[in-house]
């Protein structure tokens, strides 16, 4: 079966003081209908550039470097006229932002911007327009959704101006939906509400989501597969399971440990040492060699490839070839 | 059991509505009726989502903002009845450190000057030992003592709260708020400044009073906690206890929304219905009837306010609390 989406190779340039940085470098992924993937990464690391590169939103003068190659459903999106491009964005890819408030328009009513979305997607009337909107809020699990059609986006609290987000998004029934930090905002108890819905809607309609997000913790029970992002490139990839059942990388080794928990005893936590550098300064062989504490003689000079270590399991690390069955 | 360092008891803040037609609107109950206090060396958490009331406590503590009600007693004085002189001499045994640093140091102040200020103001040091002092705050704070020299617009986010921390360590404080230091930090770099806040209570014997909504980094640091919504402090005790056996259900339900980051543990998720209520216009009765997924939930609930009472080794503001829920 192709896959709904695939990423191949995708290399994102900024020109940077005479010189040209590379912020995403040689990143590639695939999304199946239904899926949900996680790109998980701290700040800096590339993971909202690569899902703007999906729109080709890279804001200027940053641009998408020829060779590499996104696919939605057989069709190649960087070779696409703005026409043709206008047909994805916003209908068959949907996306959704990490603080509603600024996406959404202060001015107009709920009910105007959902309907804005549905007679993009759809030749309908207004009158129809606003009832497909109300089924939308009612599906996003807006309580008494008709009294909230006529509110502004000022009258809601961010956890119903997000629905309201990811009904714009839904109006246009997007086969893939990108959600690039969507509860990062929110408080625990309404990232619970809004992580529960996006996946009774995948799970609904059939659509695949990549979502984006520093936080495992919201990856674990939810997501099929996670790609962790270190400095432009992919590091590690595994279905859910096999990711936290047998962390490989040195980074995802160290964010696991940087995490507080819950349960279990308390002990001192053992973070990552420094930052992540920026795009201008990718250091050379492996990115993460000078943070790494299992660093080999060879990781500041050779770049590791994508290793395998298991079924859909892989990793850009030297200690790939040792762990290898 | 000895005197603690802080006291505050029935602390009320509320604000006014401003505004030609708020004229006559009811107040924002912001803090309703918070007692707490804290031990020499002690961490207390303060835990809630947003708009509990949570900062306004922290706060009006310091008396940054005028409280309405109640009391605050630090070391045995009055911090309410200080008058301007001794509040200052007050002021530098008690420090804050926020969310964002970044918003809190001055973008024109190199971070030694920022650093100095209050060593200059309390006259802690002469001139001639100003710098030796601020070159060993920061390296306490695990900075290179040659940052003096550099402004805040050249730190990273983990770099800027440490420089937050080596402001406030600068006058030697026995008591610090800790207004949400971590919230805005990569996981990697949140474990680092977490750990920090650790070694600086171990070596100096600080207290902290450490706000935040987040329940596995406050688990990290505090031994005791307090969880507030709406205003009030509904559960309390030593952390262990109120995180193995939550006797309020707004307790559990924020227990249960905690990102895990483990597949495996299928823990049983309680997703609140709605958003919190406004503090303008809090329900009658227990103020998080409401949302309750309490099986007692009955009509003392809606009609009476529950009140801290004694249960196991911590206290609780539920009517069924101990009930089979």
């Amino acid at each position: 079966m192709t896959p709904l989406l695939e990423v191949q190779d995708l290399r994102i340039t900024f020109p940077a003081g005479g010189g040209i940085s590379r912020p995403v470098d040689g990143v590639s992924f695939s999304l199946s209908k239904g899926e949900l993937l996680a790109l998980v990464g701290e700040s800096g690391c590339g993971k909202s550039l690569t899902s703007l590169a999906l729109l080709r939103l890279i804001p200027p003068p940053g641009e998408i470097a020829p060779g590499g190659s996104i696919r939605l459903d057989g069709t190649e999106v960087l070779d696409l006229d703005a026409a043709a491009l206008r047909s994805i964005r916003g209908r068959r890819i949907g996306m959704i932002f990490q603080d509603p408030m600024t996406s959404l328009n202060p001015v107009f009513t709920v009910a105007d911007q959902i309907s804005e979305s549905v007679r993009a997607h759809r030749r309908v009337s207004k009158r129809a327009a606003r009832a497909r909107a109300l089924e939308l809020l009612r599906e996003v699990g807006i309580p008494d959704p008709e009294a909230r059609l006529d509110n502004y986006p000022h009258q809601m609290s961010g956890g119903m101006r997000q629905r309201v987000m990811i009904a714009i998004a839904l109006a246009s029934e997007p086969e893939l939906l990108i959600a690039d930090e969507p509860t990062t905002a929110l408080d625990v108890t309404v990232q619970a509400q809004i992580l529960e819905l996006l996946d009774r809607l995948r799970t609904a309609r059939g659509m695949a989501v990549l979502l984006i997000t520093h936080d495992l913790g919201i990856v674990a029970g939810r997501a099929d597969r996670v790609a962790v992002m270190y400095a432009g490139r992919l590091v590690e990839e595994a279905h859910t399971a096999d990711l936290f059942a047998r962390p490989s990388h040195p980074y995802t080794r160290g964010l696991l440990a940087s995490v507080p928990r819950i349960t279990g005893s308390v002990t001192r936590l053992t973070p990552i040492a420094g930052t992540v550098p920026p795009p201008t300064a990718w250091p050379t062989g492996c990115r993460f060699h000078p943070r790494c504490p299992e660093a080999l003689p060879r990781c500041p000079a050779d770049d590791p490839p994508a290793l395998t270590l298991g079924v859909g399991h892989q990793m850009r690390c030297w200690l790939a070839e040792r762990a290898a069955p | 059991m000895s005197t603690p360092l802080l006291e505050v008891r029935d602390l009320v803040k509320y604000y006014k509505a401003t505004g030609f037609l708020a004229r006559n609107a009811p107040p924002v109950r912001a803090v309703d009726g918070v007692s707490l206090t804290v031990g020499q060396g002690e961490t207390l958490g303060l835990v809630g989502e947003s708009g509990c009331g949570k900062s306004t406590v922290g706060r009006t503590i310091l008396r940054l903002q005028k409280a309405t009600a109640g009391s605050v007693h630090f070391d045995g004085a009055d911090l309410f009845a200080l008058d301007r002189g001794a509040l200052r001499q007050a002021r530098r045994r008690l420090q804050i450190i926020f969310q964002d640093p970044y918003s809190s140091l001055n973008p024109r102040m190199s971070v030694g000057d920022a650093i100095a200020e209050g060593i200059e103001i309390h006259r802690l040091a002469s001139r001639a030992e100003i710098p030796g002092r601020v070159a060993r705050l920061l390296e306490e704070v695990g900075l290179d003592a040659g940052y003096a020299s550099r402004y805040p617009h050249e730190f990273s986010g983990g770099q800027r709260q440490r420089i937050g921390i080596a402001r406030a360590l600068a006058v030697e404080p026995a008591f610090i708020v800790c207004d949400e230091p971590v919230s805005a930090l990569d996981v990697s770099v949140q474990a680092q400044v977490l750990n920090l806040l650790a070694d600086l209570q171990a070596r100096r014997g600080i207290s902290y009073l450490f706000i935040a909504h987040d329940l596995a980094v406050v688990r990290q640091i505090a031994r005791r906690v307090a969880v507030m919504y709406l205003g009030r402090i509904v559960e309390t005790g030593p952390t262990e206890e109120v995180l193995a056996r939550p006797a309020h259900p707004y307790t559990q339900a924020l227990l249960s929304a905690v990102p895990v980051p483990d597949p495996d543990s299928q823990r049983f998720r309680i997703v609140l219905p709605g958003d919190p209520p406004s503090p303008s216009n809090p329900p009658p009765g227990c103020p998080f009837h409401p949302r309750c997924p309490h099986l007692a939930k009955d009509d003392r609930c809606r009609t009476e306010r529950p009140l801290l009472h004694q249960l196991g080794r911590g206290e609780v503001a539920c009517h069924h609390a101990g009930a089979p829920a």
